[in-house]
């Protein structure tokens, strides 16, 4: 049974019910959000159909401003720190048993699947007086006395590469398993110390995945919205949380819906830009 | 060499595993307190989670809209993927974009969306929006795992039952059927794992009249804390590792992560 062009209007039927749930739950809700972004915001949480930028002026203030700079600069801090920390561990991985290999990959899936709720209080237990690293460095004689470690931008940045490393794992492995293992045999045979080979040779091989990869864990790092509120100090906050705030709490819809908009707009550009990394790579 | 190797190792496994350890001490302290190391030792606060009713409710509010959610997403996914496989219509894989899209963006952006949408329509805070809603959101993984699983089948295998007279229904109860049945069954542990887990979209679509574990959490974190929140979260890292690690027995976990099994 070769793969065929439909003949029949039957042989459509299979598409109807996935075609219709994604437009109906999928389409139509973003074109809703679309919508409301350009509605005039009534008092008391309501909003009317308009077509108005009242919405999008908003952006221009310089409290926005700092927040979606701040926002940009947390997800690239965390990208580069998830990166750093993951081509090399992906690169020990791949080269590992296979049933080491599988044992990581579990451990890493279990780790991406746990709640962000449950992220967040996993490290502001491990930051806090009571229950925290701080009693390990006193009980080391490294530190005087127990000290809470939150809110930081520190704890929300460990909290958020914590959160990212596993995804990024799994983004760069399928890439490094499939490298070509006589690329560094060849360099060792000629003298090449690993750390070199890997520097010299698996890094510049992969240049264009990692870029991709770290436009991924940008994404990703940009969608973060707990972590910021329940480890940082509002100066802390990012786009999605508030984004969120002015959704539930001001109950200012279209402001919100405007922020999403401008937040998708962004994330597009930049998986435009990581596809277009990924194809160069197999252009070369 | 090797040294240098293991101690990088060592050291992401306990980045790792560092936090997830002190939430195992303190889900076992014998008083309210989140006191690390443990004081004392008990499980009560496991048995908090069967035995109080607002926990209780919560778990079963999460393990109902994860066992609804996953088995939407892969209704939606089955068909998609087969047609995608079976047919060469190109605009079709608009659909497949629109499947992957709400895994991609920020979560908040479909949260937004199917917000807005469900008070426009008149449903919001109904429990079965928050089915949808997670169905939608989560049928990029079941979609992903289906084109693997797919692309793998030898097509030559579906040609010989064609050419011995089997329709379409047939080929597929008898032949994709049983190669799928892997990508199938770890596509709906993937969606089911990571709904259990959700909080933005539950949260925005039914936050105020329903409460799943991560609401839950959420409150317990803002309104006083207690050990069995940390009970939970062991609960939940254990379901995902038994979860995980079934697929891993049963399937081909390096491959469905998209490594070849021929390189290794």
């Amino acid at each position: 049974m070769r793969r065929e062009p439909p003949q029949r209007p039957a042989d459509y039927g299979p598409l109807l019910f996935p075609a219709g749930m994604l437009t109906l739950f999928f389409v139509v809700p973003f074109a809703t959000m679309i919508a409301v972004s350009f509605f005039q915001r009534e008092q008391g949480g309501f909003y009317t159909p308009a077509f108005v930028f009242d919405n999008y002026a908003r952006f221009l203030s310089l409290f926005f401003g700092r927040v979606l700079a701040f926002s940009l600069f947390l997800a690239v801090a965390v990208a580069v720190a998830c990166v750093v920390i993951g081509v090399p561990f992906t690169y020990l991985l791949s080269r590992s048993k296979r049933n080491i290999q599988i044992v990581w990959l579990v451990a890493l899936l279990s780790i991406l699947s746990l709640s962000e709720v449950m992220i967040g209080f996993a490290w502001s237990t491990l930051f806090s007086r009571t229950a925290g690293l701080t009693n390990l460095f006193v009980w080391l004689g490294l530190m005087e006395q127990a000290q809470a470690l939150t809110p930081s931008f520190g704890a929300v940045m460990t909290a958020m590469t914590y959160q990212a490393l596993p995804y990024t794992v799994l983004v760069l492995y399928p890439a490094l398993v499939r490298l070509d293992p006589t690329l560094t045999e060849a360099a060792r045979t000629l003298g090449a110390s690993p750390i070199k080979a890997f520097f010299t040779v698996v890094v510049p091989a992969l240049r264009n995945t990692i870029l991709a990869t770290l436009i991924m864990v940008f994404i990703f790092a940009l969608g973060c919205y707990l972590l910021p509120q329940l480890l940082g100090r509002p100066q802390h906050w990012t786009l999605s949380v508030l984004i969120t705030d002015q959704a539930i709490y001001q109950s200012n819809m279209p402001f919100a819906a405007a922020m999403a908009v401008f937040l998708v707009l962004v994330s597009l550009a930049l998986v435009g830009l990581a596809l277009y990394t990924g194809r160069q790579k197999e252009a070369k | 060499m090797i040294a240098l190797r293991r101690l990088f190792l060592t050291a992401v496994a306990l980045f790792l595993a560092l936090p997830l350890i002190v939430v195992a001490g303190v889900s076992v302290n014998q008083r309210q307190s989140l006191a690390f190391p443990p004081q004392g030792f008990s499980l009560s606060w496991y048995g908090q989670i069967f035995t109080n009713p607002e926990w209780r409710n919560a778990l079963i509010a999460s393990l109902t809209l994860a066992a609804f959610s996953a088995l939407l997403a892969l209704a939606i996914a089955l068909p998609l993927a087969w047609f995608l496989w079976r047919r060469i219509a190109p605009w079709a894989n608009i659909f497949q974009l629109l499947g992957i899209a709400p895994f991609t963006l920020p979560p908040v952006i479909t949260a937004l969306g199917l917000l807005t949408f469900w008070a426009t329509t008149g449903f919001y805070g109904q429990s079965w929006t928050a089915v949808i809603s997670h169905g939608i959101f989560f049928v990029t993984l079941p979609l992903v795992t289906l084109s693997l699983g797919f692309s793998a089948i030898d097509r030559s295998l579906v040609e010989a039952a064609a050419t011995m007279g089997a329709d379409d229904k047939t080929v597929f109860r008898t032949v994709v059927l049983p190669l799928i049945l892997p990508y199938l069954v770890s596509g709906y542990a993937f969606a089911f794992v990571l709904s259990l887990n959700e909080y933005i979209v539950a949260y925005m679509t039914v936050g105020f009249t329903m409460e799943t574990l991560p609401i839950k959490i959420f409150n317990a974190l803002r309104y006083g804390y207690t050990p069995t929140m940390a009970s939970v979260t062991v609960l939940f890292l254990g379901v995902a590792a038994i979860v995980f690690g079934l697929v891993a027995r049963f399937g081909d976990l390096p491959k469905l992560l998209g490594a070849m099994s021929e390189d290794r």
